[in-house]
């Protein structure tokens, strides 16, 4: 087993409208995991996205992160958040001039990440000029450009429609083989996080605990073959019955 | 916007202007109206014409004070809604106090301001300025404080410098507000102008158009005060006009309202 990145410990969360949204979650990830946090609307998965990322403190409990990981982490929103007023490059390189890189020194790693993301004829048109598909896409080549250590992509692909999703799950897994980074999904498509994950998390609706910790045994290289494999459709038997079991 | 409507756009309200014009005129002439009470546009237009130096004369003193209490508003607005944009307190404390000088007519004031402050021109420029600088600063407070709020969590993330978070995020996110809010007050940086000056009264060495207004008024030149009346109009259109192509320019790559639609 690798080394844990992320522990949280009896984490909960309540917030000032008396709403729990989290309630006692255990949860180590280990470095280079792609884990899946599968449950029904509502039930604090971005809560607790947004507790790992250090962008909201949790009630109660404790969360144990490397000190070096705080400006390691890239976060994709359920939209694509990009700014209207900058060009696609522009927008990905943002997150490095936060950080003081300078144009010239990012602009090697702006390109790569255009062309892995298949956006190098886009670099400088803007958002409003992109479909859906395309500006996530730039949204993930943001969070990815810094080279995180942890990426957190909350329902990112939520608002596609299914033909665009299964080509970005496809990809997304690529981008994670090759970057290798440690990867927190939060979904409430049982195909899309088995699709993508090695390990799946199962959360009750609110206030969210975990009630499964599953392992994918899938091949590591994902692609549409695998949708129609049986493998996969057990996979994805399985973990239904566990979410099912979950809401009741 | 395709050829035809563009030019329907431009030809429609020129139509209704001079159908208008026609009807006046023909008013006039019809119910044989004197004109010290009602000048038709023919005695308008002759007028406009036989006066206009003098008045181009008054009226650049009127735009003087117009654009430096437009650039004041500007300034002034903009730096004070910055200040809100950091401090929440500030903002609570300060904002109660500029929308009392809004809603105060500027007419009740301007005395007071032309006592207390001797250089004409001076004074003048403050009763501009306080007329016109409202619309700034709500407009792009509110811009400024609606800047997307996953950005702003992004931003974080990042550990960007509260001046990061303004420079790249706030005030960019602010712009088509704050372009608004100088649209508006293009406007009323020349109604304020013109208002002040009508309480200041025709005393100075350097008078604006209010003045030459008042004047033609005391000695029942109606037609000259009408020509001095479409000066200024036509002064407002030009400003509006002005500020809103600059708006679409500022805007054009990326804004909703600056969008050329795509048929």
């Amino acid at each position: 087993m690798a080394e844990t990145l992320v522990t949280a410990t009896a984490l909960a969360k309540s917030f000032r409208n008396g709403v729990t949204a989290l309630a006692a979650i255990d949860l180590a990830v280990a470095s280079g995991e792609f884990i899946g946090v599968l449950g029904p609307s509502g039930c604090g998965k971005s809560t607790l996205l947004r507790i790992i990322a250090g962008l909201v403190e949790p009630s109660a409990g404790h969360l144990e992160r490397p000190a070096d990981l705080v400006g390691r982490i890239g976060f994709v929103f359920q939209d694509p958040t990009l700014m209207p007023w900058a060009t696609v490059s522009d927008n990905i390189y943002l997150p490095l001039r936060l950080q003081g890189v300078t144009r010239n020194a990012a602009t090697p790693r702006i390109a790569e990440m255009l062309d892995s993301l298949g956006l190098g004829e886009f670099a400088g048109i803007y958002p409003r000029q992109l479909s859906g598909g395309m500006r996530m896409r730039v949204s993930i080549a943001r969070a990815l450009v810094t080279e995180p250590a942890l990426l957190l992509l909350d329902e990112p692909f939520a608002a596609l429609d299914e033909i665009t999703r299964f080509k970005l799950n496809e990809d997304l897994r690529a981008l994670w083989r090759r970057h290798r980074c440690t990867v927190i999904f939060v979904t409430h498509s049982v195909f899309e996080s088995v699709f993508l994950s090695n390990r799946i998390v199962v959360m009750t609706k609110r206030p969210g605990r975990i009630v499964a910790d599953l392992t994918i045994d899938l091949p590591e290289t994902r692609d549409n073959a695998l949708r129609l494999s049986d493998r996969y459709a057990d996979c994805c038997r399985t973990v239904s019955r566990r979410l099912a079991e979950a809401m009741t | 916007m395709n050829g035809a409507s563009r030019l329907w756009r431009f030809l429609a309200p020129t139509l209704v202007g001079l159908a208008f014009l026609v009807a006046w005129q023909a008013a006039v002439w019809f119910f044989e109206v004197p004109p010290y009470v009602l000048p038709g546009p023919f005695l308008i237009g002759a007028t406009l014409l036989h006066d206009g130096p003098s008045l181009l004369g008054a009226l650049l003193v009127t735009l003087r004070i117009t654009f430096a209490a437009l650039a004041v508003a500007i300034v002034v607005g903009g730096a004070l809604s910055i200040l809100f944009a950091q401090s929440r307190l500030l903002e609570i404390s300060l904002f109660p106090y500029a929308v009392i000088l809004q809603v105060t007519p500027v007419v009740a004031i301007a005395p007071l301001i032309i006592i207390w402050v001797n250089d004409v021109f001076a004074a003048l420029l403050v009763c501009a300025t306080i007329v016109a600088f409202f619309p700034i600063v709500a407009n792009t407070t509110l811009g400024l404080n609606s800047a997307d709020r996953n950005l702003v969590e992004l931003f974080r993330l990042y550990g960007a410098s509260r001046w990061q978070v303004l420079q790249l995020l706030r005030l960019p996110s602010a712009l088509p507000l704050f372009l608004a809010g100088v649209r508006i007050s293009g406007g009323l940086a020349l109604i304020g102008a013109v208002v002040a000056e009508f309480v200041a009264g025709t005393g100075g060495a350097e008078t604006g158009l209010a003045s030459r207004i008042i004047e033609a008024g005391y000695r029942l030149e109606i037609p000259r005060m009408f020509a001095a009346l479409f000066l200024l109009s036509l002064t407002g259109i030009a400003i509006f006009v002005v500020l809103s192509w600059l708006s679409r320019l500022l805007l054009r790559n990326w804004h909703e309202s600056a969008l050329e639609s795509a048929d």
